[in-house]
């Protein structure tokens, strides 16, 4: 059974078809890439999953459950956490309050403070942040802003990780990192979705992509699969373009 | 090395400041004039309101505009109870009444954000008060009520005990669960929502919880007046000052809501008894020159001192 499965998922903004009759499904442990040309509806795809937006049609069903038309913080408690394209953290927080807030309120509340601490400094460690614990989030470079809501959302405890765009705008070094990080992620024993432009990433990391164009799903496979495919380089790489040529 | 020893001595001592100081305000109406202990009522039931305004306001950012109708519903409350019933008693009634108007009203309007709130907010003073007027005019043919009065020692120290618990209640929910959800909600509200925060529910709560302090405000101070009618007990000035005060206090400590009622109360009672006719225009521009030149209020300006003095680099904690 698929720890998550959408059955024709649809979202429309006024005359807009977002997202238009997508069904996905994301297996135990793997890593999925989510692709597309912009306004292709990955965002919203995961606005849905997350329950930022509600679906015009369709249901998502996670670990076999119906989530559908859950609140964001029900949601987050049954295992499903997520990351933003534009970076939302709490700016005026030390980065430790950030990861804190994740610890307290995710899938197991109750934590006493002590404990919150130690593993809010813990996850700081792994997403490489720990000399920078009591900055301000907003004093931050955005590579390491980015890794501190990774380290937030891992707070929550996830089953399945929602990741939007973690790599935009970082540097080569910065993406080499991101992408080591999303590996340690995945020895955890979590399973995650990914969106990303930056195609050597995505073709190292995932194990499978889906590909939206125009709020559908256009192609779904294995990196190689995926680069090879007509249809995809027609849309979305364009003519003649080669992708993950290594 | 010493950190702990030395943080938890900084502790003991600012905490033996505290309890004398409390125990200097507990027996002052034994030493102190009577238009002193007057005085320090109302500067207690101010820092009541800002103090207990700040609780939801300062880290959600939600400005509420809505004090005046807790402080109003309080007041109702204890002139309609106040015949029948013990003064304990009434002022709880007073504080549950508004915490449940609170709890209603929250639940309405806690998706309005931004200046929709504080519109939505103060729309609700003008409301009940109206609705009232309506009421006494119609239904009951009156206008006003006529209070119990109750000795000014007695207010005073009810008084005092309101301060302390919600001084007490706002420094537990600043260092608790509830108040870093708080903060994430001022900050980034959806990534909160995402992070696993029930944001309605800590909105809705935390509202109540000080719209339940100015309830039991308004309960006690009514009793000091003779008598009441909508339009003092819902005086739209009280939903402002609460707002001033704590921005001219500063809203990053616990002690700058309390030191910018302090500090307003008094000025206040300083300027109508020596400037009678330009004390308005005088608090103004105080007002004003306050927003411009400090941003983070008294405290700010008070921290900023103190990190200038030398050899204090590093004691700015």
């Amino acid at each position: 059974m698929p720890i998550l499965e959408g059955k024709g998922m649809s979202k429309s903004f006024g005359g807009l078809a977002a997202v238009s009759n997508v069904d996905f499904h994301v297996e135990q442990g793997e890593i999925l890439g989510l692709i597309g040309p912009n306004g292709a509806g990955k965002t919203t795809l995961f606005n849905l999953i997350s329950a930022a937006l509600v679906p015009k049609s369709g249901t998502i069903r996670f670990k076999g459950i119906n989530i559908t038309g859950l609140k964001p913080y029900k949601i987050c408690r049954m295992g499903v956490a997520r990351t933003f394209q534009a970076v939302k953290i709490f700016g005026h927080m030390p980065a430790l309050d950030n990861v804190m807030l994740g610890s307290y309120f995710g899938m197991t509340p109750g934590l006493s403070s002590k404990d919150a601490v130690r593993e809010a400094t813990e996850l700081l460690e792994f997403a490489g942040l720990s000399a920078l614990k009591s900055t301000p989030a907003k004093d931050l470079t955005l590579a390491n802003q980015k890794r501190l809501e990774v380290a937030r959302a891992l707070a929550t405890k996830p089953e399945l990780l929602l990741l939007d765009e973690m790599m935009a705008g970082l540097n080569p070094t910065e993406i080499a990192q991101a992408m080591e990080l999303v590996t340690k992620i995945q020895d955890k024993g979590i399973t995650i979705v990914m969106i990303e432009h930056v195609m050597k990433a995505i073709m190292k990391v995932c194990e499978r992509i889906m590909v939206l164009h125009h709020g559908q799903k256009i192609a779904e496979g294995t990196p190689r699969e995926i680069a090879t495919s007509e249809t995809v380089i027609k849309v979305y790489l364009g003519e003649r373009a080669r992708a993950g040529g290594s | 090395m010493d950190i702990p020893t030395l943080t938890s001595k900084r502790s003991l001592v600012s905490g033996s400041i505290i309890l004398i100081m409390f125990i200097l305000l507990a027996i002052s109406p034994l030493y102190a004039p009577r238009y002193t202990v007057i005085l320090l009522t109302s500067i207690f039931m101010y820092v009541v309101l800002t103090v207990s305004w700040a609780i939801f306001s300062g880290p959600t950012g939600y400005i509420s505009l809505a004090p005046a109708a807790f402080f109003g519903v309080g007041i109702y409350t204890s002139a309609i109870l106040g015949k029948a019933l013990p003064l304990p008693i009434v002022i709880c009634f007073g504080a549950l009444a508004s915490f449940c108007l609170a709890l209603l009203v929250g639940a309405l309007t806690l998706r309005l954000r931004g200046i929709y709130f504080a519109i939505f907010t103060f729309g609700l003073v003008e409301f009940i008060r109206h609705l009232l007027l309506f009421w006494e005019c119609t239904v009951t043919g009156t206008r006003g009520r006529i209070v119990i009065l109750v000795d000014q020692t007695t207010v005073y120290y009810v008084m005092l005990a309101i301060f302390a618990i919600s001084l007490l209640t706002s420094y537990f929910i600043r260092g608790s669960k509830l108040g870093l959800a708080l903060q994430s909600i001022g900050q980034e509200e959806d990534a909160a929502a995402h992070t696993g925060v029930n944001v309605t529910m800590v909105k809705v709560i935390t509202f109540a919880i000080s719209a339940f302090f100015m309830g039991a405000a308004g309960a006690i101070m009514a009793t000091r007046w003779t008598y009441i009618d909508p339009y003092t007990a819902f005086n739209p000035l009280l939903s402002f000052m609460p707002v001033l005060m704590a921005i001219f206090g500063g809203m990053g400590q616990l002690y700058g809501p309390i030191i910018g009622a302090a500090i307003f109360t008094y000025l206040e009672e300083f300027l109508i008894t020596r400037f009678p006719y330009h004390y308005m225009l005088i608090f103004g521009i105080i007002m004003v020159l306050a927003i411009v030149y400090l941003p983070d209020g008294v405290v700010g300006l008070l921290q900023k001192l103190w990190k200038r003095i030398p050899g204090r680099k590093h004691a700015d904690t």
